[in-house]
Order: C-alpha cells, then sequence, then structure tokens
C-alpha cells in the first residue's frame, strides 16, 4: 500500500540541550542600560550568594526557543480538532492589537482620565459579551474559565447568604468538567453528580429528584462535554429556580451557539466565557486564557469590583458595594487576552460570529455523518461543535483509543481529545472548529478512515506510534514515580 | 470573512451530505424558547485597517501612554524587554499549541516549563516550582489554602498588612465561603511586619510575609521564619518584584516553605494589569498538596529524555472535588517568557539589573528628602519606597503629570493612616534627568 | 489487562467488595489490595499511608493508591488500629503491582475480630468477581 503524502507531517528534528547544559560563563543575551546615577549598597545579610543561572548570547538564546518550538505543535502548525477545547485559528491582528504601545504600557493602578482607552476597551468588552450571552452584567477579572466558575460559585454562596439560606450541596451532571466540581468545593458545596439520560442529555426527572432546599444550584455546561444541546435547560432551570437554586451556565461551548441561543431565555443565572476558545485568542502552550463571568441583573451587585462603567463621555472604575465577593485578580484581568477577544468580536461583527457557530457545527456534524460507519457513535443525535465516538471497534483488535491518537500524530494531525467525557468508553472527541475547510476535513476524515484500517490489518503500527516526533511514547509511570521536576 | 474558508458550494455539500437544507436546520434540537431573538446589539465588521485605526484612536486615548514615565509599581513594573521575547513568542508553534496533553508533539512547550520550573526554583531557593498559576494574588491565595491542607484541622491564616492590599482583598473572596479566618499582621515603624502577635495567634495554619513589601521594605525574611515556624505555621514568602532576587537572599535560604508571588516584571508589559505570571515554588515535601501543574523529566521508549505533565493525580480533571485546586490551566507563554528573559539575563544580569533599580531607587529617595520630604519607613527598601511631602504634594503632581511624568502612588486609598503618603518605584526605564526633574519640582 | 482465569488469589486471605485483603490469624493482621485490584489499577506510583497508632472503623478510608491517572481509596477490611505501615511502598510502590498479596499496606489490630466473618472468602471473592 503506498502511503498517503500529507502536508506538513514530517520535518527537520533538530537537537538542543536545556538551557543549563548551554552558553558558558560571562556571555549575556540581554542588555543592561549603564548606570547614570551613583551606587548604592544593601546591607550584605540580606543579599545573596551567586545565582546558579546559565549564561547565553542573545544567538543561543533565539536558537534555543526556535529548536524548541519545532518541537512543537500548534493551531498555526495544522489541524488541532481537541474537543472541548476549541483550537481555532487566532488571527495575527489581534497580537498586533494586545501590544498596541499604548495599551500594552498601561499601568494598571493609574487614575481613570489617564487611561480611557483602556477603559474603553474594557466597558464595551462587557457590553459585547452581555450582548452575546442575553446576561447584562460582566467582570472581565477571571483569568481562565475555571477562575470564573469559581467566581460564580461565591456569587452564589454570597447571594444565598444575603437571602440567608444556607445550602451545602450542588448538581453536577456527569458529562461535567472536573473544574465543575472543584470550584464548587472551594466554596464549600457538595457535587451531588446527576446522571444524564439514555439519550446523553439530562432528564427532567433526575433534577426533579435531587433538587432540594439544602442545594445552591446547578452547574450545567450547555452544548454538553458529549456536544449534545441540553433540550430540557429551561424546564430543568425552572425546577432549580422553585426550589431557592440558582443556575450556573458553563460557557466553555459557547462557540457552538453565538447568535443562536440567549443564555437569560434558557434560564441561566450564571455564565462564564472562555475567551481563549470562543475568541481565538491564542492558547499559549497552556494560558493564559480569560474567564469573564456574565450574570442576570439580580445578581450585578455580587460581582468583583472594580468593572469599568461610562458616565457620558468618560469611562471610570466602579467600585461596587458592599455585597461584591470582592476582588478575584491583582488587577484586571489578563487585558491582553481581553485585547485579543476585542479584536476579534470588532473584526467579526455580529453576522460572522453567527456564522462561525453555524459552521463549527456544520463541520462537526459533518464529520459525524461521514466517520459513522468508521467508528461507533457514542449518541447518536443531532451534535453542536464536536462528536464523539467510542472504542467499541477498536477493542476487537486489542488497539486502544490512545494508540489511535499516537498514529494521528505521525500522520501529521494534533489528536482529539480522549477518554473524556468519562461517561463514553475510550472516547474520542473531535472539535473541528468553524476555521478548517472542508478539503482539510475531508483529508483528516480519510486518514483517520485509513488508521481504523491499520487497527486491523497492521496493529503494530498504531501501537508503536508515534514514529517521527522527536521523542517516542513517554514513561509516564517513571515521571510519577520518580518526580523529576527541577534541573540539577 | 477571512477567517471562515467555507465557500457557498461548499457549504451546500457538506449539508447535503449530513442531509440538512440550510444552516439553520443544524440547530434542530434547540427548543424555540432558547433561541436568541433578533441580531445581536454588535458593532458592524471591520477590515484589519480600519481595525488598526480604531486601536490606534483608543491609544490617543490615553493620557499617560507607553512615552510616559509612570513611577508607580505596586505590583506592575515598568522594565525593558529585549526583542528577541516579542520575536520567539510570536512563533505560532509556541503560540498557538495548547496544554501538553500529547507530550510527543509539544516537547517545545514541555521542556520550555520544565526549565521555567527549574530557574525559578534556583531563583526562589526552593526545591520545586509548578508550571504557574493566575497572577500574584492567587498565588498567594492558592497558597494559603495549601497552607490549611497540609495543617489539616487548623482554621487560621495569617498575612501581614505590609501585602499587596490587592493580594490580601482576593485572598478574602477565595477565604470567604469556607469559614477560614484571616487575620492581619500589623506593620512596624520601620515598615517591616511586626512579628509580635505571632506568639499569641495559637493555632495558625500559615504565615504569609511579602519581601520587598508593598511599601518597598525589605523584610526580615531569615528572622521571622523561626518565630512563624514555632507557631507551628507554615511560612510563605510572597513577593511582587521578583527582580529583587538578583540581588537579595532567596526566600528558601531565608527558611520559607512556600514562596509566591507576581512574575510580571520578567519580560512582560504592564498591559494594565495582565496577563500576569502566578509563581509558586514550594519545598519537597509539600509537592503533593500543591496546587497547579507540574513538568517532569522521564525517558521515551529508547530512553530518550523528554518531559510529561505528571503528578496529575492532584488535579480537577482525576481528582474532581477532592483536587488541589480548581485550576485547569497555567500561564504557559509567560513561563516561556520569564525563563527566557532569566537566561538572556543570566545570573550576573539580573544581579546588575537588581543593583542598578536599587541604585536608582536610592538615588531619588535621598534627593526626595534633601529636598525636605520624609522617608517614612527606615528599614532597606529595593526599587519603591514611601515618602511623605513637608506640604501639599498634589500641585507639583499635577505639574509632573503635564510633562507626562507620573510622580508615584498616594496610598490614601489602601490605607488610611497613610493619606497623603506616596509610593515611589524606579526601575531602570527611568533616566535621572526624569529623577532630577522631580526632585525640582518638590524644592521649587 | 488480565483475563480472569490469570487472576491469582490468596485462598488464607479475606476480601472486600472494594478489593482489599486481610490476613487471619495473630494479634496483628495484615491488609492489602488484591491481585484484581492491582491488575485494574496499573503500575501504581504513589501510596498515601495512614500513621501508625490511629484507628479506624471497619470499612474507613485510611488511605489512597496512585496510579498515573488515577486516584483509588483504600477501605479498612475490619475496624482497629494501625500497628505498622509497609514503609518499603514510599520508594518501591511497584511492589504493589509485582506481588500483591506479599505487598501488605498496613498492619492492624483489630478490635473485633468478629468482624473478619463477615468478609469474603476467596471462594466467594472469586465468585463475585465472576459476576
Amino acid at each position: 500500500m503506498s502511503e498517503v503524502i500529507i502536508p506538513g507531517a514530517s520535518g527537520i528534528i533538530q537537537n538542543e540541550p536545556l538551557l543549563w547544559e548551554k552558553g558558558g560563563k560571562g556571555r549575556r543575551g540581554m542588555c543592561v542600560p549603564g548606570s547614570d546615577v551613583p551606587a548604592a549598597e544593601l546591607p550584605a545579610a540580606l543579599c545573596r550568594g551567586e545565582l546558579d543561572f546559565p549564561e547565553l548570547s542573545e544567538v543561543d538564546v533565539v536558537r534555543h526557543y526556535t529548536r524548541l518550538s519545532q518541537w512543537n505543535f500548534g493551531v498555526d502548525s495544522g489541524m488541532y480538532p481537541l474537543g472541548s477545547c476549541t483550537m481555532k485559528y487566532n488571527p495575527k491582528i489581534n497580537e498586533k492589537a494586545a501590544a498596541t504601545p499604548a495599551l500594552a504600557a498601561a499601568h494598571p493602578m493609574l487614575p481613570d482620565e489617564l487611561v480611557q482607552g483602556s477603559l474603553q476597551v474594557m466597558y464595551e468588552l462587557q457590553s459585547y459579551l452581555a450582548a452575546i450571552t442575553g446576561l447584562p452584567a460582566v467582570t472581565l477579572q477571571p483569568a481562565a474559565g475555571a477562575h470564573g466558575e469559581l467566581t460564580g460559585m461565591l456569587i452564589f454562596a454570597a447571594w444565598h447568604k444575603s437571602r440567608n439560606s444556607r445550602r451545602t450541596k450542588i448538581l453536577i451532571p456527569d458529562t461535567a468538567h472536573g473544574t465543575n466540581p472543584a470550584s464548587a468545593a472551594l466554596c464549600g458545596y457538595k457535587p451531588v453528580p446527576i446522571r444524564s439520560g439514555p439519550e446523553g442529555i439530562l432528564e427532567v426527572a433526575a433534577i426533579e429528584a435531587a433538587m432540594d432546599e439544602e442545594t445552591a444550584g446547578i452547574m450545567i455546561t450547555n452544548p454538553n462535554t458529549l456536544g449534545l444541546f441540553e433540550t430540557r435547560i429551561r424546564e430543568i432551570a425552572a425546577i432549580v429556580h422553585a426550589k431557592g437554586g440558582l443556575v450556573y451556565g458553563d460557557g466553555a461551548n459557547m462557540n457552538a451557539i453565538m447568535g443562536i441561543i440567549d443564555a437569560r431565555r434558557c434560564g441561566v443565572d450564571v455564565l462564564h466565557l472562555n475567551l481563549h476558545k470562543t475568541f481565538s485568542t491564542p492558547h499559549g502552550g497552556g494560558g493564559p486564557g480569560a474567564g469573564p463571568l456574565c450574570v442576570s441583573e439580580e445578581l450585578a451587585r455580587f460581582l468583583p469590583a472594580p468593572r469599568a462603567v461610562r458616565d457620558g463621555d468618560l469611562y471610570r472604575l466602579d467600585w461596587g458595594g458592599s455585597d461584591s465577593v470582592g476582588r478575584v485578580h491583582a488587577f484586571h484581568g489578563n487585558v491582553s487576552v481581553l485585547l485579543r477577544a476585542y479584536a476579534y468580536i470588532r473584526s467579526m461583527g455580529a453576522e460572522n460570529l453567527k456564522k462561525a457557530s453555524q459552521l463549527a457545527v456544520l463541520n462537526a456534524a459533518y464529520i459525524k455523518e461521514r466517520l459513522r460507519g468508521t467508528l461507533p457513535l457514542a449518541y447518536d443525535r443531532p451534535c453542536m461543535h464536536e462528536c464523539v465516538f467510542s472504542d467499541a471497534q477498536l477493542q476487537e483488535h486489542k488497539v486502544t483509543t490512545l494508540d489511535v491518537a499516537k498514529r494521528l500524530i505521525d500522520c501529521g494531525y494534533h489528536p482529539p481529545t480522549i477518554y473524556f467525557p468519562l461517561v463514553v468508553h475510550g472516547a474520542i472527541m473531535i472539535e473541528p472548529t468553524e476555521t478548517e475547510c472542508k478539503a482539510d476535513i475531508d483529508q483528516f476524515i480519510a486518514v483517520l478512515e485509513q488508521i481504523v484500517r491499520e487497527a486491523a490489518e497492521n496493529p503494530e503500527l498504531l501501537r508503536q506510534a508515534p514514529l517521527r516526533t522527536k521523542v517516542r511514547r513517554l514513561d509516564e509511570t517513571l515521571a510519577a514515580r520518580q518526580p523529576c521536576l527541577c534541573g540539577s | 470573512m477571512r477567517y471562515l474558508p467555507h465557500t457557498d458550494e461548499e457549504i451546500r455539500d457538506m449539508l447535503a451530505v449530513i442531509r440538512r437544507g440550510s444552516l439553520d436546520e443544524l440547530f434542530c434540537s434547540v427548543p424555540d424558547s432558547c433561541r436568541y431573538e433578533g441580531d445581536m446589539p454588535l458593532p458592524p465588521a471591520m477590515d484589519e485597517w480600519q481595525l488598526t485605526e480604531h486601536m490606534e484612536k483608543l491609544a490617543a486615548a490615553m493620557a499617560i501612554d507607553d512615552k510616559a514615565r509612570v513611577l508607580i509599581g505596586a505590583g506592575s513594573y515598568h522594565h525593558h524587554i529585549p526583542e528577541t521575547i516579542r520575536a520567539i513568542m510570536s512563533r505560532g508553534e509556541l503560540l498557538t499549541a495548547y496544554t501538553p496533553y500529547q507530550p510527543e508533539m509539544a516537547q517545545g512547550t514541555l521542556q520550555g516549563i520544565y526549565e521555567y520550573q527549574t530557574l525559578t526554583s534556583r531563583l526562589l531557593g526552593m526545591d520545586v516550582a509548578n508550571a504557574s498559576i493566575y497572577d500574584g494574588a492567587s498565588a498567594m491565595a492558592e497558597a494559603l489554602l495549601m497552607g490549611l491542607r497540609v495543617a489539616k484541622k487548623k482554621t487560621r491564616v495569617a498575612v501581614s498588612a505590609a501585602v499587596h492590599p490587592h493580594y490580601r482583598q482576593v485572598a478574602r473572596s477565595y477565604l470567604a465561603p469556607t469559614g477560614y479566618e484571616l487575620v492581619e499582621l500589623p506593620v512596624g515603624e520601620d515598615g517591616r511586619t511586626d512579628p509580635a502577635l505571632l506568639a499569641s495567634l495559637g493555632d495558625v495554619a500559615a504565615v504569609a510575609i511579602q519581601s520587598p513589601n508593598f511599601f518597598g521594605v525589605i523584610e526580615d525574611l531569615e528572622g521571622l521564619a523561626p518565630l512563624v515556624h514555632d507557631a507551628g505555621a507554615l511560612f510563605i514568602a510572597v513577593f511582587s518584584e521578583p527582580l529583587a532576587y538578583g540581588l537579595l537572599k532567596s526566600p528558601g535560604a531565608c527558611g520559607a516553605d512556600i514562596a509566591c508571588g507576581e512574575g510580571q516584571s520578567f519580560g512582560m508589559p504592564r498591559s494594565f494589569g495582565g496577563a500576569a505570571l502566578g509563581m509558586f515554588a514550594c519545598r519537597n515535601e509539600f509537592v503533593r498538596n500543591m496546587p497547579g501543574r507540574l513538568v517532569g523529566q522521564t525517558k521515551d521508549l529508547e530512553g530518550k529524555r523528554g518531559f510529561v505533565l505528571t503528578l496529575s493525580t492532584r488535579e480537577q480533571h482525576i481528582r474532581r472535588e477532592k483536587a488541589t485546586s480548581n485550576i485547569c490551566s497555567n500561564q504557559g507563554i509567560c513561563t516561556l517568557i520569564a525563563s527566557m528573559y532569566m537566561a538572556s539575563l543570566g545570573a550576573s544580569g539580573l544581579a546588575e539589573l537588581a543593583r542598578l533599580n536599587h541604585s536608582k531607587a536610592e538615588y531619588l529617595k535621598s534627593g526626595l528628602h534633601a529636598a525636605g520630604a520624609k522617608v517614612v519607613f527606615s528599614a532597606p527598601t529595593f526599587n519603591e519606597f514611601v515618602v511623605e511631602f513637608p506640604g501639599d504634594f498634589r500641585p507639583a503632581y499635577q505639574r509632573l503629570l503635564e510633562r507626562k511624568i507620573v510622580a508615584g502612588l498616594e496610598l490614601g486609598r489602601f490605607y488610611t493612616e497613610h493619606a497623603g503618603r506616596y509610593l515611589f518605584c524606579v526601575t531602570e526605564t527611568t533616566d535621572r534627568k526624569t529623577l532630577d526633574a522631580i526632585v525640582a519640582e518638590v524644592n521649587s | 489487562m488480565k483475563e480472569f482465569d490469570e487472576l491469582l488469589f490468596n485462598e488464607e486471605f479475606r476480601y472486600t467488595e472494594e478489593h482489599e485483603w486481610v490476613s487471619v490469624g495473630g494479634a496483628e493482621l495484615m491488609v492489602g489490595i488484591s491481585d484484581y485490584a492491582q491488575d485494574q489499577l496499573g503500575d501504581i506510583v504513589f501510596v498515601e499511608m495512614p500513621e501508625v497508632g490511629a484507628t479506624f472503623a471497619r470499612g474507613e478510608q485510611f488511605g489512597t493508591l496512585e496510579s498515573v491517572k488515577a486516584v483509588s481509596e483504600l477501605y479498612l477490611p475490619v475496624g482497629g488500629e494501625v500497628v505498622a505501615v509497609n514503609e518499603a511502598l514510599g520508594d518501591s510502590p511497584e511492589l504493589i503491582n509485582q506481588d500483591p498479596y506479599g505487598a501488605w499496606i498496613v498492619k492492624i489490630r483489630p478490635s473485633d475480630t468478629a468482624e473478619l466473618e463477615q468478609l469474603l472468602n476467596a471462594e466467594s471473592y472469586r465468585s463475585m468477581l465472576r459476576g
């Protein structure tokens, strides 16, 4: 069988040691300005001995990180269908916007009248996110989705406290991200797991049975992590509200529903957005992200302060009242990430944002349809922005989901999310996003079909993969048994 | 729209495969009652050039821009950033990757974080640093929670009143629903934390001291450590200006159990307070109680060195509500920026730059003192200090502002007892001429 | 993972439904996990053990086992006081994978040996696993 030539599947792999294994004493990679003041001394007792740092020239440093970058794969390198992470293209103009010199240099504690540009961006971004979600009050402080969740749970606790209601539990569906129970637990709530029904979505009866007056509310991801819309959300919200609870919307999957769903109409009271997912800011190898939180009018007074407001022609920070849950960030959140999301929304406008959601769903639905004969679907329902397959068929060949993922790497793709959500055995969760074109998706489908054929015909090829990367499969057991977390 | 690659024909073909008549039909599972009514009220789309022009307008609305001299630090510092950082960190392979879930195709990110963990550990004199958390404030809040986890049955933590006021606010927000109590330790006459209260507190899980503290004062960490440990508490050393440790004895060498704080100084612009970098390190014995991601060294099938995320059983995706934290990300690219900055300066460069910051701050401090201002705290300071002017400083502040010099931060909003006093920060970015101008204004 | 007929059992021990085993006879009883449990967990990388002197009721959690991607809680088969923990597991948690019935985790002085009667013997544990 002649091998398919896949663009981007192979390249030069250069060796590169650790930073402190190169360089030489006396080199320097950065200027230190000359002094124009007399030298001052600190008491010797306060000072350290020599620091054990490498000494490198500028070219040493540049080559080091260039080589490291070549062992990496990003959205700029190729398709990255990592489910639940929304690895869409990160527009380059956003980088320039975030680096706008006057905004990048802004000190966060300057008086309002000196930083009108920064405040205007914050104010406008708050209003755009309110418009997109239908929830009118917004804080930009949370630095990531999980940070938004924590802020949301702080608001749950503060709201219940203001009503003298003591609640100790929170409902969390089995399809939730692990951050949900962890965030709720930080606020003293005991998570009560709710099982999804046979169709992969929540059933009203399950909520009815679990919701009581000791329960603070529910955390619900919609579309859920199976990529399915929770169609009963309004009835579920009504039950929770009737028992004096609140509804938290995990907006991690907002990319599927911009301009299509109104969170407020769904009965959601609090919702966080992941700007690094839905609003195209780069993931940076793990961050920084941003997780603004949007809430109903009724809950606005509990939001962290300060928030940007507008008084006539002037923007200013509003320091909130005594109901505010307080600060969750040292300053105003990851503002450089906010700026990128701002630039994206201004570039797209309402029409293109809605189209982005439609195309994200189209791409996922297309993959689901094309691959349904190749891999077993976890739930055969109309999907939103992602589709989930199980490993039922792979098991026959003693091939695992992990093996398929590793073989995809050799074929030039970042694998989908695997083994999540937990409710699907050996889950393969594919989220193509709207920025992949049909031809690239067709090629991805062809490669996955080829790999499933290989699983039957030549399973060893999968078990040995990857072969074309800087390193082969890594020993994670060794890493955990004898942790080596710091170079010597 | 240039980010949306589908042609009309492709959309038609794809809809045909999934047997849908239109894009709207894709959402047939959504009840009408959940639908967005009308169009989202957003401004019209801009092309690339309109957006650039718009950003320039926003920049022009900044009375204080990148050309101004801002003598405020207080947790956000102006340092020169080498051009190499902008050039390298804009590489898509690093910038547009995600969490290294597939280590074989993320060795760049992983080795980069491992190097960051190592340099951070060495700088802070600790055994192990994590792959970072959000910012200095959440780093301290997480450290306090970690102290409570390690101590198990205790319910109280103590934080110096000289810790950045915003960091203390964040800690209070985090602790509010938990029932844990946060006690503040007062600041002594010389600007250092007064530990007298410690002995009487009893049952404290952790004590957090910032050095240099919010007033720029270098705390006596070495003297405090035994007192904290005698009280049976973990010692948390906090910082907002890591550059100080190019010169100062490390928190680890002073006896700290956890060292954490803000890393923005290492190659990141102030950017109105973020993206920030929460640096977090501790002694080995506490590693399993640590929040956040960790990268570890291991071997591949052929025995080649490689790196993976490890000790993940602490984290939310495995331990869910019993995790050490709810954090699911790290400040990824900021960690690489910080280690590139540390590596570019090297040991001697970091020391020289720290010394330069200190010398410049001392120059302004003595100039203002000579001009009649009182240096409020007598203990040594690094690149920040507090002064009290003999008269009303506001007119001079205004005149300097007109020359695009922001002469310090008035402290009344943070400490009523320090109303009318100013916190100044001087880094290598401020030249002598500017410092002389401030002194001259005070003299006039 | 092992097929059912590859699994090892110690015929002398008693078992819980959570897959812990406990030795029988003597003033001090050893507690560990079954071959089935270690096989399900995969490579064990860390054992969190209680302090010597701690007492637990029957069924109470006394520690955890960690593999690379899972955490498993350990429950005491019979109530009592912990009189020893297996220090060797600190450096070599893999001993549990290698010899699950030799690598005891804690030794306990049971408060009521009658509780042993309520546990499964090897035969009934085997049929429980067979399902």
